[in-house]
């Protein structure tokens, strides 16, 4: 078979690793600033969840969570009574979304806590309240600092995606297994793949330049 | 039954006990495998970083591109790729030396860097003097430069290796019997995913923890100023 022939499969499943990654980011972005946030809660309660979510899933293999969730969960809410079989999308794009929420945590609380103690001061004394100081005065200053760090997790998630092939969602990484059983050019195959993934990446990393552009452009000559 | 050794369903916690010896020997590969791909990181990835710090880039390009294409692709394929290409080669190695080597080549892209970010540290203050003592090339760098980077490189190193420990359970899709495979298989055997599965992820919890404890106490201890090589 000619190379030209795997190219509309491959197609096929990168755009489901597209989607995927896209879900997954948007969603790990906001476990990343609930759990971030919430582990510089005064609130000891808040804390000790957010540090509880961070460890754990820091802490455990991505493959483990996803098996977990998807093998292990339905067991789980059948000892309940519940029905907690999550079809694979939903199993894949949460465990990729809390793995890799628990990772850009640990970011955002680095981010907020580097903001100057002046600033804080600053705002007690202008009388902000706790909440506007987080909005208007913390976050905007430590966003374009998680940026670089976004930009690599980003990266991470996008090759994490190919896992949930192996709870047989038809992503790029199922695809290429799939034609590689059926036609036996693994060379081919598996280099195309490879070279579709380091195109994807690029762009991906492309596109958090531009955003961390936006997130920066109130800075006096930004960068 | 697995490796000779049966499990206990007649209640929950006598079937979470009896499997533990079980998984301990998956966690045993699972070490192995992290100890062997770590060191293959440790040596490739210092290779990379002596051919990126080369003077002429003939040699320094290619070497990043090759970094940032390692880095930028997903461990599994590049697992795949090696376990299904390398044979067509006439390379046969075992699986869990084909995954040792994928985890390698993967964690030397980032090793690479923790290299190149350890010497570039070193303040440039350090170089001068060096030059103004008329120390020669060589000799300020294994007496001056290494000395004061290697304790900037042994904390980001350590979480590389907690990070490969990580990723061992992908070797399972090349039919490593590590932790996670391990109990994959018990519980489709017995039907309960759910004891095997957990346990897994509280042994990796417990790793890690341990792991990141060492990393922490290194970082402690490892003197700012250097390390005197002799």
């Amino acid at each position: 078979m000619d190379w030209t022939q795997y190219l509309n499969p491959l197609m096929q499943g990168a755009l489901v690793t597209i989607e995927l990654t896209i879900y997954s980011t948007i969603l790990g972005a906001i476990l990343s600033f609930a759990a971030g946030i919430g582990k510089t809660a005064r609130n000891p309660v808040i804390k000790v969840i957010a540090a509880t979510y961070i460890e754990i899933f820091r802490g455990t293999s991505l493959l483990v969570q996803l098996f977990w969730l998807y093998f292990a969960l339905p067991v789980a809410g059948q000892a309940m009574g519940i029905d907690l079989r999550l079809p694979p999308v939903v199993a894949g794009v949460l465990a990729l979304s809390l793995n890799i929420g628990a990772y850009g945590a640990e970011v955002v609380r680095g981010a907020i806590q580097a903001v100057s103690k002046d600033q804080y001061e600053a705002a007690k004394a202008l009388n902000f309240t706790p909440r506007k100081t987080l909005w208007r005065i913390a976050l905007p200053q430590a966003i374009p600092e998680m940026m670089p760090a976004f930009g690599n997790l980003a990266i991470q998630n996008l090759k994490d995606t190919a896992l949930v092939s192996l709870i047989s969602l038809s992503d790029l990484a199922f695809r290429a297994e799939q034609l590689r059983n059926f036609t036996q050019d693994s060379t081919t195959i598996y280099t195309m793949a490879l070279f579709m993934y380091f195109g994807l990446a690029l762009v991906l990393t492309a596109m958090m330049k531009l955003l961390e552009r936006y997130v920066s452009r109130w800075r006096v000559g930004a960068r | 039954m697995l490796f000779g050794i049966p499990w206990d369903t007649s209640s929950n916690l006598a079937f979470a006990v009896s499997i533990l010896p079980i998984l301990l020997i998956g966690l045993w590969v699972t070490i192995q495998a992290t100890v062997l791909g770590f060191f293959i990181a440790l040596v490739v990835g210092l290779v990379w970083a002596a051919l990126k710090a080369a003077p002429t880039r003939v040699i320094s390009w290619p070497a990043a591109v090759i970094t940032e294409f390692l880095r930028d692709t997903p461990l599994l394929i590049q697992l795949f790729f090696l376990y299904y290409v390398l044979p067509e080669f006439g390379i046969i190695l075992p699986a869990f030396m084909t995954g040792a080597l994928a985890l390698g080549l993967q964690y030397s892209a980032y090793t690479s860097e923790v290299y190149r970010a350890g010497i570039e540290a070193v303040p440039r203050g350090q170089h001068e003097a060096s030059r103004a003592l008329n120390l020669t090339g060589r000799r300020t760098f294994t007496h001056i430069v290494l000395p004061q980077a290697i304790p900037r490189i042994i904390p980001a190193m350590g979480n590389y290796l907690v990070s490969i420990m990580k990723d061992v359970p992908l070797l399972s899709v090349v039919t490593v019997l590590e932790m996670l495979n391990v109990a994959r298989i018990i519980g489709d055997r017995t039907f309960n995913y759910l004891i095997p599965l957990t346990m897994v992820g509280g042994l990796y919890l417990i790793m890690t923890l341990i792991a990141s404890g060492g990393v922490r106490f290194l970082d402690r201890r490892l003197p700012k100023t250097g390390i005197p090589l002799k």
